[in-house]
């Protein structure tokens, strides 16, 4: 049953097991700080397409890794490459292929929304033309119109968050980051937000991603669970909840997450 | 049961926003009271309003029978304030921070040390660490006691639990209900609509207004609409059609189902063939009891 739902769920995000493009390469990945073992051999694929959860109670040492998959940090040891380029050696061409968006920091508060789409876009090495399409096509999705003027920083927060999305995708990066991307916004527009990033994956983009709300664990394809600085679980929502005899991936996580003994 | 907080009225606008628009409620002595709703709702104005930091431009309000602008120096040493930024002294000791507030206070660690005992001992063995290298749990726990160590009457927690762990988070709200066998008053916000369930009572809010008061029993009862549950495989592709039917009233995804209120008068059996025969074979569907977060957004539709 278990197996045959997986099936289910990868024809939904458009792709057959054959011919999974994998975007996210981790084998045997460890970071220490000194004695402490922030990341302690972690190991697994992200898909071409997927919508990975990236869950783990904090200090668990999630943001580690994502630096390092985004080539901020470099691992202490472990083959890990992101996009197909290598952690070591090709984090410039790392980070022009991936998006990154977190709650605390996307925008600049103190530009406008064209300001922001123009200096991300040139950013990204955007064509002219390019960034003028994106910016009419933006202002036109998300019903910008009325806010044209204004600094980013006089937004209503959801408005902020999907354009810092869409800000996020504007180079068609393989791979997004989205850390904590839902935190503090009221549910209709938090479920506007989830309905973007599935139409995002539908296009083939992997989205990497990062939440609080354990809802919102059960919209991805596939979630891990950190502990101490340990992969402890990772399959589909679906099968976790069966392998761990609960409804919920809340229960899933506090169950996990309980075992911790190490303080963040 | 006495009235420890009463808001009457208030309101207050920053440059272009209004921020609260005429808020009115009581809270009663003793019980946990929630302000529940997302960033923006208005929910750290009114806290910092109650607690004498900021003037409103309309209206009154009390706490324990002290006006928050008349009275606002008894307020002060009444009043228990954990704002939702960490804002102890980072380049103090644990121990040192916690002497700081309880001599502001004018009183000392070991005269109220039985009302922190339960959240102080737990970081007690890193006393001479500085508050800065604390980590983001222990912070909260020194937060907190150094906000009860003048013994309040009245606790107020900002967005506490924001940003943190749901196993963390549960151990939080555990600590809360002890606090409340004490029969400290305890108002809390927080943007997670599931916290409402821990509450006495909450008032939702948002844009600066109250949706609801009552309590999370009472707010889900007043639900006016039959919910389903409505699950299949292709759960987002579901959801993406059943918000384009006219038969729908709201579509939303929760977890790994909708919940579906459709428009009255339709019936749900014919509803489902309908859907079933769009390439959703495998559709199942139950009748389920809404929780806060549909009540809230129900009452965000007809805002």
């Amino acid at each position: 049953m278990g197996k045959h739902f997986a099936g289910h769920r990868r024809l939904f995000y458009g792709t057959n097991a054959q011919s999974m493009k994998t975007v996210v390469t981790v084998k045997n990945l460890v970071k220490k700080f000194g004695d402490f073992v922030a990341n302690d051999n972690l190991n697994f694929e992200v898909y071409q397409g997927e919508i990975f959860g990236f869950l783990g109670a904090n200090g668990a040492g999630k943001t580690t890794a994502i630096k390092i998959l985004c080539g901020l940090s470099k691992p202490t040891s472990g083959e890990i490459t992101v996009a197909g380029f290598d952690v070591y050696k090709q984090r410039e061409e790392i980070k022009k292929n991936i998006g990154y968006m977190s709650q605390k920091f996307s925008l600049y508060d103190d530009l406008t929304i064209h300001e922001n789409i123009r200096f991300y876009g040139g950013i990204y090495g955007l064509s002219n033309a390019d960034i003028k399409s994106k910016t009419s096509q933006y202002m036109e999705k998300l019903k910008l119109h009325e806010y044209a003027k204004s600094r980013v920083s006089d937004l209503p927060l959801g408005i902020k968050q999907k354009l810092a999305f869409s800000v996020a995708v504007m180079h068609e990066p393989q791979i997004v980051f989205l850390d904590e991307p839902t935190s503090g916004v009221d549910p209709i527009t938090r479920r506007q937000f989830w309905d973007m990033i599935n139409a995002e994956a539908e296009k083939g983009t992997t989205l990497f991603v990062t939440t609080h709300y354990m809802d919102e664990a059960e919209y991805c394809h596939r979630i891990s669970i950190m502990v101490d600085g340990r992969i402890d679980a990772l399959d589909s929502p679906h099968n976790l909840k069966q392998q761990f005899e609960v409804d919920s991936i809340e229960e899933v996580f506090i169950q996990l997450a309980r075992k911790a003994t190490r303080d963040e | 049961m006495s009235e420890s907080v009463i808001i009457q009225n208030l309101s207050k606008t920053y440059p272009g926003v209004k921020a609260l628009d005429g808020i009115s409620c009581t809270v009663n002595q003793g019980e946990i009271f929630g302000f529940i709703g997302p960033d923006g709702a208005g929910k750290t104005t009114l806290f910092r309003i109650l607690t004498s930091l900021l003037i409103p431009d309309e209206g009154t309000a009390s706490v324990d029978g002290d006006d928050v602008v008349k009275d606002y120096k008894s307020i002060r040493s009444k009043v228990g304030y954990m704002p939702g930024k960490f804002s102890l002294y980072q380049d103090l000791s644990v121990e040192e921070n916690l002497k700081f507030f309880a001599g502001v206070f004018k009183t000392t660690i070991a005269e109220n040390y039985h009302l922190i005992e339960g959240i102080y001992k737990q970081i007690e063995p890193f006393k001479h660490r500085l508050a800065g290298k604390l980590s983001g749990g222990m912070k909260q726990k020194l937060a907190l006691s150094c906000a009860l160590i003048h013994k309040p009457t009245v606790l107020f927690l900002d967005e506490p639990t924001t940003g943190v762990d749901a196993v963390s988070r549960k151990e939080f709200w555990e600590m809360l209900h002890q606090l409340k066998s004490t029969g400290l008053t305890i108002i809390v916000s927080t943007p997670y609509m599931d916290e409402a369930a821990l509450c006495d009572r909450v008032a939702l809010l948002q844009n600066g207004k109250i949706l609801s008061i009552a309590s999370p029993e009472e707010i889900v009862a007043e639900f006016p609409h039959k919910l389903f549950g409505v699950k299949a495989k292709k759960l987002y592709q579901l959801n993406e059609l059943l918000k384009l039917e006219d038969q729908v009233h709201s579509t939303y995804l929760f977890g790994d189902n909708i919940h579906l209120v459709l428009q009255e008068n339709v019936s749900i059996e014919m509803f489902i063939e309908k859907i079933k025969a769009e390439n959703f074979n495998d559709l199942e569907w139950e009748s389920i009891s809404p929780g806060i977060e549909d009540c809230f957004m129900e009452l965000m539709h007809k805002a």
